[in-house]
């Protein structure tokens, strides 16, 4: 009987460490598939963030770096400008790509750095505890904003997606979330395309998928999913922000 | 294409050209005066031979893109200045570890904080002493002159490779600013040797590579750590360098390090034509530091005495290796001025009460410690 569905070999046999719900083992399989799809494996080399995705190096099966809290693009950086030929991408959290690392992201995208980024937003600080990240929600309550984030003493969410559209080098921006089948689908189609991107060395490449913390949120795994689509999808719209003169636009 | 025998060339780009030599092609760095010519020079010269310079937007940026490249198997340079220097620390200890080569440079200034662009050593504890988090060792080497600077660079990316650890090459902004003839050898350009851990790419390897320094459980953190150890113990003993200058019967040592050095040396020459048995021990390696050749001196002089363009830093590691078998004094000027002859002959008549010949200067200046 043919196999229909089977484990990404650009994942590792590793269960992952992710609490229930959570959504970045979804995230994972998706950049495995995409790397399956375009059969890039054996020359992809990741960079994995500080937080909760720590440990992506044990559960991507491929060459793997672990870099400093915000500074996968600079590390990313390196390696490609080392390896033009070999396909390179970061995964980061929004603490990583959006707080301590907000200057490494926006440089590499300027320089138009032909890497991939999968920024993965779930509003919060998962690993540390908590705490609220630079795209919680108003009035959200984290462990650092016990009464919920107020717009007067901790400012507004970050927009990164519609941030780094307005730069030249990045090539291909979209916002994609995974939280329903249909929306897992088509995150899917615009992590390959990002990928799809940097093959054709146009430039920077980033996708930032909306996520869930059914831990850190207070929420049941199902509630948290649809706390994200009621919540978080309103403030940070789906779609594609930039895309390659050339290409078609898809549904995000 | 021609070469001439000897060029004149400026320190900051005899650290590019040392480089280029060692067989670097990636050079990832942020402005900072007094290193500029550095950046310059290879900005213009690496496209030429097909490597790659990447102004970063930040030090921190740029110490990151280093432990990319090295992570991906380059032998990988960048360069700055002291308040540059601190922002990488972060960087730096990461790539111990992670068990990365890279070789950095460390054009030293004025501080603490924005200081001033002037000659100083004020950072030799942060260099020798781990400048970042957590226990690790970088490898530091002092040149003194121009020549020097370039076959330090090939030492540092060799020892790198090697170790698989950080080396930092420290000058000062009289150092890279100064010129002095350079001979030209050409063709000689190292490769660096076969890095089968670089996360390259897994390509027809068994398995992907993984580079990273994260060891959450403590007991492989440690056994990481006395790993560390075994390395750190290996290099003290085996890559002690200094030069000994008319050291032989010296009863008096004078411990300088790079342009110091310098003045040193001319100190010496001055007080041996007024009868005093001087010589001088010039630390090559700051780490490790040269304590066997200290210790040795220490068995047959007097005395030492420590001159540094700092409040006093290097002349800890003279005492340590000393141990109190003899005295161990101190002349500095920190915060961008270089000690003058006088100012050091001064310092040796006021130890050893004999120096026909030398001038008082004022108290003010320079520092005893």
């Amino acid at each position: 009987m043919p196999k229909t569905f089977q484990r990404p070999q650009a994942l590792t046999d590793k269960p992952f460490h992710y609490c229930p719900g959570c959504t970045h083992g979804i995230i994972h399989r998706l950049v495995a598939e995409a790397v399956d799809q375009l059969a890039v494996r054996k020359k992809t080399v990741g960079v994995c963030p500080v937080g909760c995705a720590v440990f992506a190096y044990d559960y991507f099966n491929c060459d793997m770096i672990q870099a400093a809290h915000g500074r996968a693009p600079a590390v990313a950086t390196g390696v490609k400008r080392v390896l033009p030929d070999r396909v390179v991408f970061t995964y980061q959290g929004d603490g990583d790509l959006a707080a301590i690392g907000t200057a490494e992201i926006v440089h590499a995208a300027a320089r138009g750095e032909k890497i991939t980024t999968i920024f993965v937003n779930n509003a919060i600080y998962g690993m540390t505890g908590g705490q609220m990240a630079p795209t919680t929600l108003l009035g959200q309550k984290t462990t650092t904003t016990p009464h919920g984030r107020d717009r007067e003493t901790a400012g507004s969410p970050l927009r990164v997606a519609e941030m780094l559209s307005t730069i030249d080098g990045a090539v291909y921006v979209s916002r994609v979330s995974v939280h329903s089948p249909r929306h897992v689908r088509l995150a899917g189609r615009a992590i390959k395309k990002a990928f799809e991107v940097q093959l054709s060395g146009q430039g920077f490449s980033v996708v930032e998928v909306l996520s869930t913390c059914p831990t850190n949120w207070g929420l049941s795994p199902r509630e948290a999913l649809k706390w994200l689509g009621e919540n978080m999808v309103p403030v940070f719209p789906l779609g594609e922000f930039r895309t390659p003169s050339a290409e078609e636009a898809i549904e995000c | 294409m021609s070469h001439l025998p000897r060029v004149l060339m400026k320190g900051n780009e005899a650290f590019g050209e040392g480089a280029v030599r060692a067989g670097c092609r990636h050079t990832f760095a942020y402005p900072i005066t007094p290193q500029s010519e550095l950046a310059h020079f290879l900005a213009r010269r690496l496209p030429e031979i097909g490597g790659v310079f990447v102004q970063a937007e930040s030090e921190v940026s740029a110490i990151n893109m280093v432990f990319g490249a090295a992570a991906a198997g380059a032998r990988v340079l960048t360069s700055s200045s002291s308040p540059g220097i601190s922002l990488m620390q972060e960087g730096i200890s990461y790539i111990a570890g992670a068990r990365l080569p890279c070789v950095i440079v460390n054009v030293m200034r004025g501080g603490p904080g924005l200081g001033n662009i002037a000659p100083a050593q004020g950072d030799y504890f942060q260099a020798v002493k781990g400048g970042g988090h957590g226990d690790y060792c970088q490898i530091v080497l002092a040149p003194a002159s121009v020549p020097e600077i370039i076959e330090m660079m090939i030492l540092a990316f060799d020892l790198a490779d090697r170790y698989r650890n950080p080396v930092m090459v420290v000058g000062d902004g009289v150092l890279g600013q100064m010129m002095e003839p350079v001979e030209i050898e050409p063709g000689e350009t190292r490769t660096a040797p076969a890095k089968p851990w670089a996360t390259d790419g897994q390509g027809d390897r068994p398995a992907p590579n993984i580079i990273s320094s994260l060891n959450i459980v403590p007991e492989d953190n440690e056994r990481f750590n006395l790993d560390l150890a075994v390395m750190y113990a290996e290099i003290r003993r085996g890559e002690q360098r200094c030069e000994e200058y008319r050291l032989d019967d010296a009863e008096l040592v004078l411990v300088a390090f790079g342009t110091v050095a310098r003045v040193a040396k001319a100190v010496v020459d001055r007080a041996r034509r007024d009868g005093i048995r001087a010589g001088v021990i010039r630390p090559i390696t700051l780490w490790p530091f040269p304590e066997d050749s200290v210790k040795r001196a220490a068995a047959r002089a007097d005395r030492f005495l420590v001159v540094e363009m700092s409040l006093g830093q290097m002349v800890e590691d003279v005492r340590l290796s000393v141990e109190g078998e003899k005295p161990v004094h101190f002349f500095g000027r920190p915060g961008g001025l270089v000690p003058t002859v006088r100012e050091v002959c001064n310092e040796v008549k006021r130890i050893t009460g004999v120096m026909p010949g030398a001038e008082d200067v004022p108290a003010a200046t320079g520092v005893d410690r």
